[in-house]
C-alpha cells in the first residue's frame, strides 16, 4: 500500500534533523495560523497562487529562492563547522552519512533553487518591460514552470524529514549514486526534484526564448534591446538547448535505479563516465545560464549609475552570443583526470581559456562605461564594483584550472571550490543583490534603504574573502573537497577562518533581511512616484512604479537604444494620451498549480514505489492539463476608461512634480 | 565606498595575506617530483601571464570607480561618450593576445604531462598496480609478487609506472606532492607516471568523494633509497598473508581505517581479472576474449598506443 515508505523512514534518531522540523513545523503552522486568522487565503490564490502576472510570478519566484537560500546557507554553515573542528582525525559533530548529505544537497539547493528561481524570477520580472510587452508569450505556461519549480522544492525539503537525501554529491556521479551503492531513497528524491523542477525551467526557457522574439514593442529591433533582454535571450537559448540533456541523463538513472537498466552501472557493459559526460553537457551552460542574465544586471546598472550609455553595445551583444555558443564546447574540462588523452584535453582546456576573451572584453566594457561617467554609489553600483574585482579573480583562478596540467594537481581540490563559489558569489549572487536593490522599486513601488543594505553589503564582502581566501591555500594544501575530517592539523586554522568568513556572511544574509524588513515599514517614505527613481535609461523605467498589471497602457513605440533616455531628453516622457484602447489581457487560472501539486504527489510516489499513487499523480497532472487545453475562456479586456483611470491618477500628479526639473534627469533629483 | 574604507581595505588585505602564507606548507607548490615541478611552474607562469591583465582591470575598476564618483565635479563627465573604435580593438586584442600564448603553453604543457606518457629516466621504471575498493587503496607489485594496503612504497629517482582501476565507485589516485591524479573507475584501466626526486613520505588520498568512508581512504606514498626500497619489499615478503581471490574479495569488502597491512604473495593475473570482472557478458563478445585486451575500454587502449 505505501511502498517503501514506514514510520522508520522518519530520521527519530537525528536530534539536528529533528529539532530543525520542529522550528519548521512551528513556524509553519504559525505563518498558516495567521493567514487563516487575517482571512488572507483567498486574497493569497485570487491575487498570486493563480496568477499569470510576469511581475508577481518573479516575485514569488524571489520569495522561493529566497526561503530556499536560508536553507542552502544553513547546510554551508554546518559544513564549514564540522570541518573546522574535525582536525586530526576527530569526528566533529556530522557524522559522514549526515555529513554527505548536507554538501549534496547545499550544492542542488544553491543551484537549482536559490540561483535558478532569482535568475528566473528577475527574468520574469523585468524583460517583459523591457520591451514594451504586456505579458510573456505564454502567461499560463509560466505560471506552470513556477509551481513545478516550487514542487521541486517541497520533494527537496521533504528528504530532510522523510527518509533521506543523495549522500553523492550534487551531480550525483554514478556508479555512486546507482541502486547498488545508494539503496536508500536520496537518489530518488535527486531524480524526481530535478525532473520536475527541470521541466519547469524548459518551459520556462522556450517561453521566453518566443517572448523575447516575438513580443518586443512595435519598432524594438532585436539590436536596440537593452542588454539585459540580450542576455536574457541568449540564456533562455542555453536552456532550451541545455535542460533536457539533464532531463535525460536523470531518465536514464532513473531507468538504472526503477527498471533494472545498466546505463551507467559498473557492470553489463554501463559505463559511468557517459552519465558525466552528459551531465556537464547540461552542467557547464547552466552556469553561463546563471551568470550571463548577472552580466546584463551589471551592464544596466553600471550605465545607469554612470549617468552614460553602456560603453561598447554591440561588442557586448557579441560577446554575450560568443559566450553563449563557446559555453557548449567545453564541457570536458571538468574531468581532464578522466585520461581522455593529450589532444582532447588541450582542445577543451583551449576552448575554456577561449571564453575568457568575451568575458574580459565585458570588463573593459563596464570599465569603460564608468570612465568619464557621474557615478552615484547607490547599493547597485556597490555590488558591481565588488564583482568587478571579485569575479575578475575568480576568472583567473577559473583559466588556470583550463590548463590541463594545472588541473591534474587542482582537480576536485578546494582551490576547485574557492574558484566556483568566486565566480557564483562574486558573479551571480553579487549580481542579483545589485539587481534587487535596482529593480525593487520597479517590482513593489518604493526603494530599499541603504543603510542596512551597505551593512549588508561589507560583511557579504568581507565575509567572501575570509571564507573562500583560505580555500584556495588548502586546495594549495593538498586538501580535497567532501571531507568529513581530516589527519593533518595544518589545514584547521584556515578552515577556521573560513568558518569564520561564513559567520559574517550569516550576518550579510540577517542584515539584508533586516533592509527587506525595515524598508517594507517605512515603505511610505520611500514611494517612488515617477516610476523612474535612478534616471533609468530602458523602458521598464518608463512606466510606473509598480508597473500596472497591464505594463504599458500604450505600447511604446522604440527607434532607438535607450529609448526612454532619448524621450526624457526629448521631452516626449511620461505622454498623456487622449484616447486609451482596450488592453487584452490573460485571466488567471490554477490549473499550473493544480498540475504542479500532482506533480509533487507523482514524485512522492515514485521516490517511494507507492505505484498506485504515483498514477494518480500522473493522471492528475495530464488530466488538469487537458481541461485547461478546453477551457476558452483564458482571457478578457481591460476597458479604455479603466485604463484612462489608471493613468490620469499617475500622470497628472506626475507631470506638475517634473514641470521644472530637467527631464534627462527627471527621475535622480525628485526622487 | 569612501577613500577612507578604501584604503583602510588594503591594508587589512596586506596583513591578511601576510598572515596567511607565512609559514604554511603548500604541498602542491613545493613538489618533490619532476611531474609535480613541471606542474608548479606551469601554475606560476600561467597566473603570472594572467595577472599582467588582472592587476590592470582591478586597478583600473577602483581608480575609475574613485575618480569618477559623481562628487568630484573635477573629472571629466562625457555623458554621451559610448563608442571608441580604438579602444574597441585594444580590449579584444589584449586578452586575445594572452590566451594566445596561454594556448600555446597549454597545447605543448599538455602534451608534455600527459599522466599516460611514460617519463624518461635512467633508471628502469617500475610498476605498481593499484586498485581502489570501498574504502581502501590496495597496491600490488607485479614484479615482485607482493601487494600492500594503505602504504605504497618505491625507490625515489625511478619512475612509476601506476595501472589504476577501481572495485567499487569512482576514485582519484593522487599523491600531491608528486603531481598528476588521474581516476581511477571499475572496468577501466588509467595509467599514472611519476617520479620520486628527493626520498621522503608524500601523503595519497582519493580526491574524488567514493561515500561513507571516503575521508579515510587515505595512503602514505614511501620515496626510499633502492636499500630502503628492498628492504621494503622484504618485508611485505615476510608477511604471514597471501592475496588470492578468496582473501582479495574479503578485503574487498566495504571497511573503512584499514591499517596497513602486507600480503608476501599475490596471485599473478589478479588486477587483470577485477577490471575483467566489469566486464560481465562483453567477454562473450569478440573484444573480451583475451584478458590483455579486456584491462580497458577501446579509447584508452588506442590512447595508451598512441601514448607509446
Amino acid at each position: 500500500m505505501f511502498g517503501k515508505l514506514s514510520l522508520s523512514a522518519i530520521p527519530f534518531d537525528q536530534p539536528i534533523i529533528m529539532g530543525t522540523g520542529l522550528v519548521v513545523a512551528l513556524l509553519g503552522a504559525a505563518l498558516l495560523g495567521w493567514l487563516t486568522f487575517t482571512r488572507k487565503w483567498g486574497y493569497l490564490w485570487s491575487e498570486w497562487f493563480t496568477t499569470v502576472d510576469h511581475k508577481r510570478i518573479g516575485i514569488m519566484y524571489g520569495i522561493l529562492a529566497t526561503v530556499m537560500l536560508l536553507r542552502g546557507f544553513a547546510d554551508a554553515i554546518m559544513m564549514r563547522a564540522q570541518q573546522a573542528m574535525a582536525a586530526n582525525d576527530a569526528a566533529g559533530f556530522l557524522p559522514p552519512h549526515h555529513y554527505d548529505q548536507i554538501f549534496s544537497a547545499h550544492g542542488v539547493i544553491m543551484i537549482f533553487f536559490v540561483a535558478m528561481p532569482f535568475v528566473v524570477g528577475l527574468m520574469n520580472l523585468v524583460v517583459p518591460l523591457q520591451i514594451g510587452a504586456r505579458d510573456v508569450a505564454y502567461p499560463f505556461l509560466n505560471s506552470l514552470s513556477f509551481w513545478l519549480t516550487a514542487s521541486g522544492v517541497v520533494l527537496v525539503m521533504l528528504s530532510m524529514f522523510i527518509g533521506d537525501f543523495a549522500a553523492t554529491g550534487w551531480l550525483a556521479y554514478p556508479p555512486l549514486s546507482e541502486l547498488k551503492f545508494s539503496p536508500s531513497v536520496g537518489v530518488d528524491y535527486y531524480i524526481w526534484a530535478l525532473q520536475l523542477s527541470g521541466l519547469g525551467t524548459t518551459l520556462s526557457g522556450i517561453n521566453f526564448v518566443v517572448t523575447i522574439l516575438k513580443m518586443r514593442t512595435p519598432g524594438m529591433k532585436l539590436m536596440q534591446m537593452p542588454v539585459f533582454t540580450w542576455t536574457a535571450l541568449v540564456t533562455n537559448i542555453l536552456i532550451v538547448a541545455a535542460f533536457p540533456v539533464l532531463t535525460v541523463a536523470l531518465a536514464l538513472l532513473a531507468a538504472d535505479r526503477y527498471l533494472d537498466m545498466h546505463f551507467f552501472t559498473n557492470e553489463l557493459g554501463g559505463n559511468a563516465m557517459l552519465y558525466v559526460n552528459l551531465i556537464w553537457i547540461w552542467g557547464h551552460p547552466e552556469v553561463y545560464i546563471l551568470i550571463l542574465p548577472c552580466f546584463g544586471v551589471f551592464s544596466e546598472v553600471v550605465a545607469t549609475f554612470s549617468g552614460k550609455p553602456l560603453f561598447g553595445y554591440k561588442s557586448m551583444v557579441y560577446a554575450t552570443a560568443g559566450i553563449g555558443v563557446l559555453s557548449f564546447i567545453v564541457w570536458l574540462h571538468h574531468f581532464f583526470t578522466m585520461g581522455s588523452g593529450a589532444d582532447v584535453n588541450a582542445f577543451f582546456g583551449i576552448t575554456t581559456m577561449i571564453i575568457s576573451i568575451p568575458t574580459g572584453v565585458k570588463l573593459f566594457n563596464w570599465l569603460f562605461t564608468m570612465y568619464r561617467g557621474r557615478i552615484r554609489f547607490t547599493l547597485p553600483m556597490m555590488w558591481t564594483v565588488a564583482f568587478m574585482v571579485t569575479f575578475t579573480i575568480g576568472g583567473m583562478t577559473g583559466v588556470l584550472m583550463a590548463v590541463p596540467g594545472a588541473d591534474f594537481v587542482l582537480h576536485n581540490s578546494l582551490f576547485l571550490i574557492a574558484h566556483f563559489h568566486n565566480v557564483i558569489i562574486g558573479g551571480v549572487l553579487f549580481g542579483l543583490f545589485a539587481a534587487i536593490n535596482y529593480w525593487w522599486p520597479k517590482a513593489f513601488g518604493f526603494k530599499l534603504e541603504e543603510r542596512w543594505g551597505k551593512a549588508s553589503f561589507w560583511c557579504w564582502v568581507v565575509g567572501f574573502y575570509m571564507a573562500f581566501m583560505p580555500l584556495y591555500v588548502l586546495g594549495l594544501m593538498g586538501m580535497t573537497r567532501r571531507m568529513n575530517h581530516y589527519a593533518n592539523p595544518a589545514w584547521q586554522p584556515y578552515l577556521i577562518v573560513a568558518a569564520v568568513g561564513a559567520g559574517i556572511i550569516a550576518l550579510g544574509i540577517g542584515f539584508m533581511l533586516l533592509q527587506f524588513a525595515v524598508s517594507i515599514r517605512n515603505r511610505a517614505a520611500n514611494r517612488d512616484l515617477t516610476g523612474d527613481p535612478w534616471g533609468g535609461r530602458t523602458l521598464e523605467w518608463a512606466t510606473s512604479s509598480p508597473a500596472p498589471f497591464y505594463n504599458f497602457a500604450v505600447l511604446p513605440e522604440v527607434e532607438e537604444l535607450d529609448q526612454f533616455w532619448a524621450d526624457k531628453e526629448h521631452k516626449r516622457a511620461y505622454k498623456q494620451h487622449q484616447h486609451y484602447a482596450d488592453i487584452h489581457m490573460p485571466r488567471n487560472t490554477g490549473a499550473g498549480l493544480i498540475m504542479a501539486a500532482f506533480g509533487t504527489v507523482m514524485g512522492f510516489a515514485l521516490i517511494w514505489h507507492i505505484w498506485w499513487l504515483a498514477i494518480v499523480g500522473l493522471v492528475g497532472m495530464v488530466g488538469t492539463f487537458v481541461a485547461r487545453a478546453y477551457n476558452t475562456d483564458v482571457d478578457y479586456y481591460v476597458p479604455g476608461a479603466e485604463v484612462e483611470k489608471i493613468e490620469r491618477a499617475r500622470l497628472v500628479p506626475l507631470h506638475k512634480l517634473i514641470e521644472n526639473v530637467d527631464p534627462a534627469s527627471a527621475g535622480q533629483k525628485v526622487a | 565606498m569612501n577613500k577612507r574604507s578604501l584604503v583602510s581595505a588594503l591594508r587589512w588585505a596586506c596583513v591578511g595575506m601576510t598572515v596567511f602564507l607565512g609559514g604554511c606548507n603548500l604541498e602542491v607548490l613545493s613538489p618533490k617530483g619532476d611531474v609535480g615541478m613541471q606542474e608548479k611552474s606551469l601554475i606560476l607562469i600561467a597566473t603570472g601571464l594572467m595577472l599582467l591583465v588582472v592587476v590592470p582591470v582591478i586597478f583600473m575598476t577602483l581608480f575609475f570607480a574613485w575618480r569618477y564618483r559623481a562628487s568630484n565635479t573635477k573629472a571629466t563627465y562625457a555623458p554621451k561618450w559610448s563608442h571608441s573604435t580604438a579602444i574597441e580593438a585594444v580590449v579584444w586584442t589584449i586578452p586575445c593576445i594572452i590566451i594566445a600564448i596561454l594556448a600555446t603553453i597549454t597545447w605543448r604543457t599538455t602534451h608534455d604531462l600527459d599522466p599516460y606518457k611514460p617519463l624518461q629516466a635512467q633508471a628502469k621504471p617500475i610498476t605498481v598496480q593499484v586498485v581502489a575498493t570501498d574504502w581502501k587503496w590496495v597496491f600490488i607489485y607485479p614484479d615482485y609478487g607482493v601487494a600492500s594496503v594503505n602504504e605504497l612504497a618505491f625507490p625515489a629517482n625511478v619512475p612509476v609506472n601506476f595501472q589504476i582501476t577501481s572495485d567499487s565507485v569512482m576514485n582519484a589516485f593522487f599523491i600531491p606532492q608528486l603531481g598528476s591524479q588521474i581516476y581511477a573507475m571499475a572496468g577501466m584501466e588509467t595509467k599514472l607516471h611519476l617520479i620520486a626526486n628527493e626520498p621522503g613520505s608524500y601523503a595519497g588520498l582519493s580526491s574524488n568523494y567514493s561515500g561513507a568512508g571516503f575521508s579515510d581512504m587515505h595512503f602514505t606514498a614511501i620515496a626510499t633509497s633502492q636499500q630502503g626500497f628492498q628492504d621494503w619489499i622484504n618485508k611485505a615478503k615476510a608477511s604471514q598473508l597471501n592475496l588470492d581471490d578468496q582473501s582479495y574479495h574479503a578485503l574487498a569488502q566495504p571497511s573503512e581505517k584499514v591499517p596497513v597491512t602486507y600480503y608476501a604473495n599475490v596471485k599473478p593475473g589478479l588486477f587483470d581479472s577485477i577490471i575483467a570482472q566489469y566486464m560481465g557478458d562483453m567477454k562473450m563478445d569478440k573484444i573480451g576474449s583475451e584478458p590483455a585486451q579486456a584491462n580497458a575500454i577501446p579509447s584508452h587502449n588506442d590512447h595508451a598506443k598512441a601514448a607509446e
